[in-house]
């Protein structure tokens, strides 16, 4: 009998199938990394065109202005470089965009989600390796999508990430297809990306979880991205419909959104009219509400992980975090119209909102605080990972605190469209998420590479972003309390005081100036990051063993990088995920799949008990 | 490499991986066909006393497409039986059936859906309006023909009588009104943008028909493509059938609310 | 595939079973459409006596032919989490808009 051998039950994928319509889930997760990483750089670089507009208003940007009017035509910038009012509104609706639906999403719950969740339950791949493919190529094409509707007629999108009716159908009524089309067309694709990846987390995380892993013994990490999935598959589907309604008021005049009567440039509308434009705000926000929690429930998630393996502790109150991330989970789908407040609702509805909102804030506080608890007492090892992990709470703090003004009713009627907004969610998701997922990118880096990134630059990386992410935001929680609003292509100088005017002091106006400084030097501190991010993959320091941190959990007992497949042996799960410095153990973790055996109680146990 | 599951059921949740991935998938669709089925509500909700249509569907074509729905149904759970019970030729008949279903539901919703593009609203110079479908044969460019009714009042719009024999009317294009904001005539058709009703009906079942077509060409690679699985893997073939099968069943219980929350109340 | 008697009969059981709901589902719908043609006085009652028909009918498509009645846990709960968002979907939109200006024609 012929002996069969290896090469004949599967070939070697060529460069096509390897890398580029791969169905593994590691090479998939680092595609929505890097993807998701140049989504994230073209936001910034977006926000610091509009940033020297806002603090140099009227002003010509220097070299990039004149490139951009070759590049977008002289309507959107003048020859000397002058932003028009169209342009800055277009940057702002695609900097919300592209941050949100291209770069985090993608990032925490695409890339994170898809390297590290089926490496930490003990799986080989996700449940249907196929439709994650997909799933990475819907989200491709929606980006280029987004991408291209910047050189059409007329610009990209321009009515806010919010896409409000009826100025998303009546700017630019006279192009057809315009920005608006392809930005509704491009999150068809990217909603329906998100929709197949949480399908398969759900069912990966409920079929594939190895031996012995029973849900209590799931690190923190995967529960987040469960919650995560939830939320994008139940969320998501009312804002495909109304995007669909919006196309359709936008490409074959019906009237979903549009009302009756309107009038635009002193034309009233040939549409038949009887629509409602909160109808939209409605369908979009019972999204974008679940939408803030998937931007930071992963990050929780990330920097849970890396606390527990930076302390050398369990983390305090695993299972109230647990509770308390499934009822985040729960509440964040009744809470949307806070967004609405003032919308005209009647009272007892606002304070239904109201009330979930209030309530949604506990659990949150719960896990902060667990958080923050599991530093007590612990053994803390100082490393980059570990510094941004650290970042991330007090800022999420921040985030999260000042989100209760706005949640109020009464106060939120000052604070509504103000700059106090814009601080209040950028504290939580970028040096919220964004630390977050610099840390897992630092910390996750040896499994998939081999290698460590260079330690002193990702400790100037995370001193300077930190400084620069507070000198950005704190002062926007001034200016928005001093009534500045958002979305002003003038930076507030239409609304400054004048004699015998009130308004916006200078003061306050002028912060616009040091904002857009640091901006722009945050965007420079990324260069160290991004050097050593690339440096690193040849010539960083090579890793030593398969789990360089001594951590607890699957993944790092996977080969590195691991194989198609992950693991070499069968993975059976004996105890929890963090079990760190446990008394009477010569080593001070215990990864999960290692097998009972009688513990030596040795001398010189390294750890202090 | 295998992924585990896939056709076994994993025995602490009692489910193969495709059942589990098909209810979150059919979760999200209702999710989705419900935000339009709330849009419709709100819409209805809004329009002033009197102003919403009824009866501008025909119920007799819309209860066959329901009729024929339903049988497509249960010629799809009698396949997955014939295949249970290792009958497979009796599987490719069913199967065929349910097809052939889909395509009859599709070619009514098509005449259907033309006949809303051929219907018109004419407005007249003396007030007066003309409901009726485009006799395309007779209309020149001086004179349309339509056949259809006279009525004073808008509101006699919105609720026609339920059999009302239609008369051929001619009206010459000079007698149109024209639009004073658009200066257009004012004669529009029945498509989406007539009004938010018909803006809502085309939306819902355009959709549904979406998910038809989607949902019969996934059957139909199962039936002829993929057949050959059945020889080398059968529980793996009739899980294939019964995935697709509860997604058939879906779009039926779609049509089910569809059906007399547009065509009958 | 080798099918033993015992699967026969139990298939037998539930094809009969299949064919009485398709059944019901063909009388539900005439019944629907009588339904709508009588008046009841207010467009309430017609309104509610459809819905109650249809929730019917999408109940026996639900629980016989997608064999939810015998479903397991893990689906259950999937679905009931979906029926609650999707009640809250509704009824807070609407109450959120009941008082909103109805709009006028011009």
């Amino acid at each position: 009998m012929q002996p069969t051998t290896h090469a004949s039950h599967h070939e070697e994928p060529g460069f096509w199938q390897k890398y580029i319509f791969s169905t593994d889930h590691k090479v998939i997760g680092i595609q929505y990394g890097i993807t998701g990483l140049m989504f994230l750089f073209l936001g910034l670089c977006l926000m610091s065109v509009m940033r020297w507009q806002l603090a140099y208003p009227g002003k010509g940007v220097p070299f990039i202005g004149p490139i951009l009017s070759h590049l977008l035509g002289e309507s959107m910038v003048s020859k000397s470089g002058v932003i028009s009012p169209d342009l800055y509104n277009s940057f702002g609706a695609m900097h919300g965009t592209i941050m949100v639906f291209l770069a985090i999403v993608p990032l925490a719950f695409g890339a994170f989600g898809n390297f590290v969740t089926p490496l930490q339950i003990g799986a080989p791949d996700m449940t249907f390796p196929r439709v994650n493919m997909v799933s990475y190529l819907f989200y491709f094409l929606g980006g280029v999508l987004m991408l291209c509707s910047f050189f059409i007629p007329g610009g990209a999108a321009k009515s806010g990430w919010t896409s409000y009716s009826p100025l998303a159908t009546i700017a630019d009524l006279n192009l057809r297809p315009n920005g608006q089309t392809f930005w509704i067309i491009g999150m068809v694709f990217l909603i329906s990306s998100s929709l197949l990846g949480a399908v398969n987390f759900i069912t990966t995380i409920i079929q594939l979880r190895a031996k012995g892993l029973t849900w209590m013994r799931m690190p923190f990490f995967v529960w987040a991205q469960l919650v995560t999935a939830f939320l994008l598959l139940l969320a998501f589907p009312p804002l495909e419909a109304a995007a669909v309604l919006q196309l359709m008021d936008n490409l074959l005049r019906t009237s979903f959104f549009l009302p009756t009567g309107l009038v635009v440039s002193g034309q009233v509308l040939h549409i038949s009219g009887g629509g409602s434009p909160l109808l939209w705000q409605h369908l979009f926000w019972f999204l974008a509400h679940p939408e803030v929690y998937v931007l930071i429930l992963p990050g929780m998630g990330i920097v849970t992980e890396i606390l527990a393996n930076n302390t050398r502790k369990p983390i305090w109150g695993y299972r109230s975090m647990v509770y308390s991330i499934l009822t985040i989970g729960f509440l964040s789908f009744i809470v949307w119209a806070h967004h609405m407040y003032l919308t005209g609702m009647g009272t007892r509805i606002a304070t239904f909102f109201q009330t979930t909102t209030m309530m949604i804030s506990i659990p949150s506080v719960i896990i902060l605080t667990a958080l923050f608890i599991s530093l007590w007492g612990a053994s803390i090892r100082i490393n980059t990972p570990m510094l941004f992990a650290l970042g991330f709470l007090p800022m999420f703090g921040i985030g999260g605190l000042t989100g209760l003004p706005l949640g109020f009713n009464a106060s939120d009627i000052h604070l509504h469209d103000t700059y106090y907004v814009i601080a209040h969610f950028h504290y939580i998701v970028a040096p919220g998420t964004i630390f977050a997922l610099f840390a897992g990118i630092y910390y996750w880096y040896p499994k998939a590479t081999g290698r460590i990134m260079n330690e002193t630059w990702g400790k100037i990386h995370f001193t300077l972003s930190f400084i620069f992410m507070n000198l950005i935001f704190m002062p926007m929680f001034i200016q928005g309390m001093s009534g500045m609003s958002r979305r002003m292509y003038d930076g507030g100088a239409n609304y400054a005081a004048a004699p015998g005017v009130p308004g916006l002091s200078p003061d306050i106006i002028h912060l616009n100036v040091g904002i857009s400084h640091a901006v722009w030097l945050l965007g420079l501190s990324q260069i160290p990051f991004i050097i050593n991010f690339f440096w690193s993959i040849n010539w960083g320091r090579k890793v030593e063993n398969d789990n360089p941190w001594d951590s607890t959990t699957l993944e790092w007992q996977a080969p590195t990088p691991p194989p198609h497949g992950n693991f070499d042996k069968p993975i059976e799960v004996f105890r929890g995920p963090y079990e760190y410095s446990v008394p009477g153990h010569s080593r001070d973790f215990t990864p999960q799949n290692e097998p009972e055996k009688q513990a030596p109680v040795t001398h010189g146990n390294p750890v202090r008990s | 490499m295998e992924i585990p599951y896939a056709v076994k059921p994993r025995p602490d949740t009692g489910l193969y991986n495709a059942k589990v991935g098909i209810w979150l998938f059919l979760a999200s669709e209702v999710m989705l066909f419900g935000a339009l089925f709330c849009s419709y509500i709100l819409l209805r909700v809004n329009a002033p006393e009197g102003m919403w249509p009824h009866h501008w569907l025909n119920i007799w074509l819309g209860m066959t497409n329901t009729i024929v729905l339903i049988f497509s149904s249960v010629t799809v759970v009698l396949g997955w039986a014939s295949l249970k019970m290792g009958q497979f030729k009796k599987y490719k008949f069913y199967q065929a059936i349910t097809m052939i279903c889909a395509v009859a539901f599709l070619c009514i919703k098509s005449y259907e859906y033309h006949d809303k593009f051929i219907h018109y609203q004419i407005n007249l110079k003396d007030g007066g309006i003309v409901d009726g479908h485009l006799v395309k044969s007779e209309t020149t460019k001086d004179v349309v023909v339509v056949e259809g009714r006279r009525i004073k009042d808008i509101k006699e719009l919105y609720n026609p009588p339920l059999d009302h024999e239609g008369e051929i009317i001619k009206i010459p294009r000079a007698d149109i009104k024209i639009d004073p904001a658009t200066r257009e005539p004012m004669m529009e058709n029945y498509g989406p943008w007539h009004n938010t009703y018909t803006g809502i009906y085309f939306t819902l079942t355009g959709l549904h028909a979406l998910h038809v077509i989607a949902g019969c060409i996934v059957i139909f690679f199962i039936w002829g493509p993929l057949a050959k699985v059945w020889e080398k893997d059968p529980e793996r073939y009739i899980n294939r059938v019964e995935v697709s099968g509860l997604f058939w069943h879906f779009v039926d219980l779609v049509w089910i609310f569809l059906f007399p929350v547009l065509y009958l109340l | 595939m080798h099918v033993d008697d015992h699967t026969i009969e139990e298939m037998r059981h539930h094809i009969r079973r299949y064919l009485i709901v398709g059944g019901a589902l063909a009388l539900g719908t005439i019944l629907t459409v009588w339904a709508s043609l009588i008046n009841f006085g207010s467009r309430e009652i017609n309104i509610v006596v459809a819905l109650v028909i249809a929730s019917a009918k999408a109940f026996l498509v639900a629980g016989f032919f997608m064999h939810l009645i015998s479903e397991k846990k893990m689906i259950y709960a999937v679905l009931s989490f979906t029926a609650f968002f999707f009640t809250g979907l509704f009824f807070l939109t609407l109450w959120s808009m009941a008082h909103a200006s109805i709009i006028q024609i011009r």
